[in-house]
């Protein structure tokens, strides 16, 4: 079981304390209108699906209830850094490189 | 290579069995092929097998990062049942039923395919309603399933706790008599060992690093661990990685990959008839012929590449069993491990042509892609020599996902999430 940081509660508890949210940063578009079939289905469908770093929205249904963001790393497991929504997102390629060193 | 027949038997005995040989060669890459399949688990042997055997497709090299049949297809819990709810679906896990029938005779080879009958009950009365619409839906499609009561259900397997004062209490069930179980092994070995009699390159630990395409966008080959292989036609068959190696072609897939768990108990003597499932208590369970229960557990919720999960849901699993089948109480459960699964949002495959010419792609097989293991070769084969679709596999393209002609079994609660 991933034992998860919460940046709301600033605490670390067991992950059936939260619920998974899928990737981040997917903005629901400006002008829903504008949008054509490829755009909608890549918008509601298309996921980057890493193998490596993924930022993702975790949930912590059983704590505060809030959303919030986190970088983890899909092979490992092992989470780089957790941050709240509406944050920016930590640039992914600066942390991997990081990682290897 | 050697045909095996109880003469062949007979006469290797006279010499202690030991000159069977090799089933397959370990052939070197040529430097071009007319098909390349990326991916030598069970779906991508079958594809190359039929390829060859129905459609006259010779050169053709299967490539293989790790060794044959080490992904999925050695960690699934090797149920084959084909009682899906819409037409797409029953089409093509039908279709697959069908060959599962008599596949070791086509394959010379002892697939172990064990027809004892697939249960799934029911324990609220959503699931009764559920499963009765499933029921006769399959009976106007003409796929064999039936409606049991509980007492019938507990006739049928008799370790079963049918007891009223249970948490989630069997309310009845829905059998499929024709469905059972398959050694996973035994069937990737047999396809390997069909598509290499026909010519077929099984080429193992070969990881694929990149695609290479034309100017005009189309495929011209892949980079490997083993060097450049030229190609006229990919077959992507890579299971829980098909986004990673998608993306290699710049085309991005609506797939998520997550950890399935399964585990099995130390063996005993044969007690469990038949394979019961059971989706509201999350719990699948059979008997191997070795005598450990397999048991299927559910998927972790990340996203993940890491072949194994959280223990929290393997409990639940057993917790689950426990209560259905209070004989297993005191048994000991021997190993566990978890295989990513590449899961669609409509919980339907993916088989067919991509955005990019001469690449094709067969996943999206999610939590239950073993069961269709010889239809979903027969039809990619069909898809990649014709480069159009089977009318079996033509509902299940990449472009359903823009059309919104999505094939929703995961609404339809047939199969566990």
């Amino acid at each position: 079981m991933l034992l998860i940081s919460c940046p709301w509660c600033r605490v670390e508890r067991p992950e059936i304390e939260f619920r998974y949210g899928g990737e981040a940063h997917i903005d629901r578009p400006a002008q829903p209108a504008d949008l054509d079939d490829h755009q909608w289905a890549e918008f509601l469908y298309m996921r980057s699906n890493p193998k490596g770093l993924l930022a993702e929205r975790w949930r912590h249904v059983h704590g505060c209830g809030r959303f919030f963001n986190a970088v983890r790393h899909t092979v490992s497991d092992r989470f780089v850094c957790v941050y709240k929504t509406g944050e920016k997102c930590p640039d992914l390629e600066a942390l991997a490189r990081e990682g290897a060193q | 290579m050697t045909r095996f027949s109880f003469w062949e038997l007979a006469r290797k005995a006279l010499n202690a069995h030991q000159d069977w040989g090799h089933q397959w060669r370990k052939p070197d890459p040529k430097p071009e092929y007319d098909v390349v399949i990326i991916g030598a688990g069970g779906h991508g042997l079958a594809t190359a097998y039929y390829l060859a055997k129905e459609h006259g497709v010779t050169n053709v090299a299967v490539l293989e990062k790790g060794w044959l049949g080490g992904g999925n297809t050695g960690r699934n819990t090797t149920i084959v049942r084909s009682n899906y709810l819409w037409e797409e679906s029953e089409g093509l896990y039908d279709h697959a039923m069908d060959l599962w029938q008599d596949l070791s005779q086509e394959l010379n080879y002892n697939v172990m395919y064990s027809a004892r009958g697939v249960m799934m009950l029911a324990h609220t009365v959503h699931d009764v309603q559920v499963f009765k619409r499933h029921v006769h839906a399959n009976r106007l499609a003409g796929v064999q399933n039936e409606w049991l009561s509980a007492e019938e259900a507990k006739a049928y397997c008799p370790p079963l706790n049918i007891e009223k004062n249970i948490r989630y209490p069997v309310m009845g069930a829905a059998l499929q008599r024709k469905a059972g179980v398959a050694r996973h092994d035994a069937v990737a070995w047999g396809y390997a060992r069909g598509a290499d009699k026909y010519g077929v390159d099984i080429i193992q630990n070969c990881a694929v690093t990149g695609i290479r395409r034309h100017a005009d966008g189309s495929v011209s080959g892949v980079e490997t661990s083993r060097g450049f292989i030229g190609a006229k036609k990919v077959g992507v068959v890579a299971a829980g990685h098909t986004s990673v190696v998608m993306d290699m072609a710049g085309v991005r897939m609506p797939l998520e990959s997550n950890p399935l768990q399964a585990l099995v108990s130390e063996p005993v003597k044969p007690c469990f008839p038949c394979v019961v499932m059971s989706n509201t208590v999350h719990a699948y369970l059979s008997q191997s012929d070795k005598g450990e229960l397999v048991i299927g557990a559910g998927t972790d919720q990340y996203v993940s590449y890491s072949q194994t999960g959280g223990l929290q849901i393997t409990t639940h699993t057993v917790d689950a069993i426990c209560e259905l089948f209070p004989m297993f109480r005191r048994m000991r459960m021997l190993r566990n491990w978890g295989g990513i699964v590449d899961v669609t949002p409509d919980r339907s495959p993916i088989i067919g042509k991509t955005p990019v010419p001469g690449l094709f792609v067969n996943c999206g097989w999610g939590t239950g892609g073993f069961k269709a293991t010889p239809g979903s070769g027969h039809v990619f084969a069909h898809t990649i020599a014709r480069d159009e679709p089977h009318p079996i596999n033509a509902p299940f393209t990449l472009d359903r996902f823009r059309t919104g002609r999505l094939i929703d079994e995961a609404a339809a609660a047939a199969v566990a999430h």
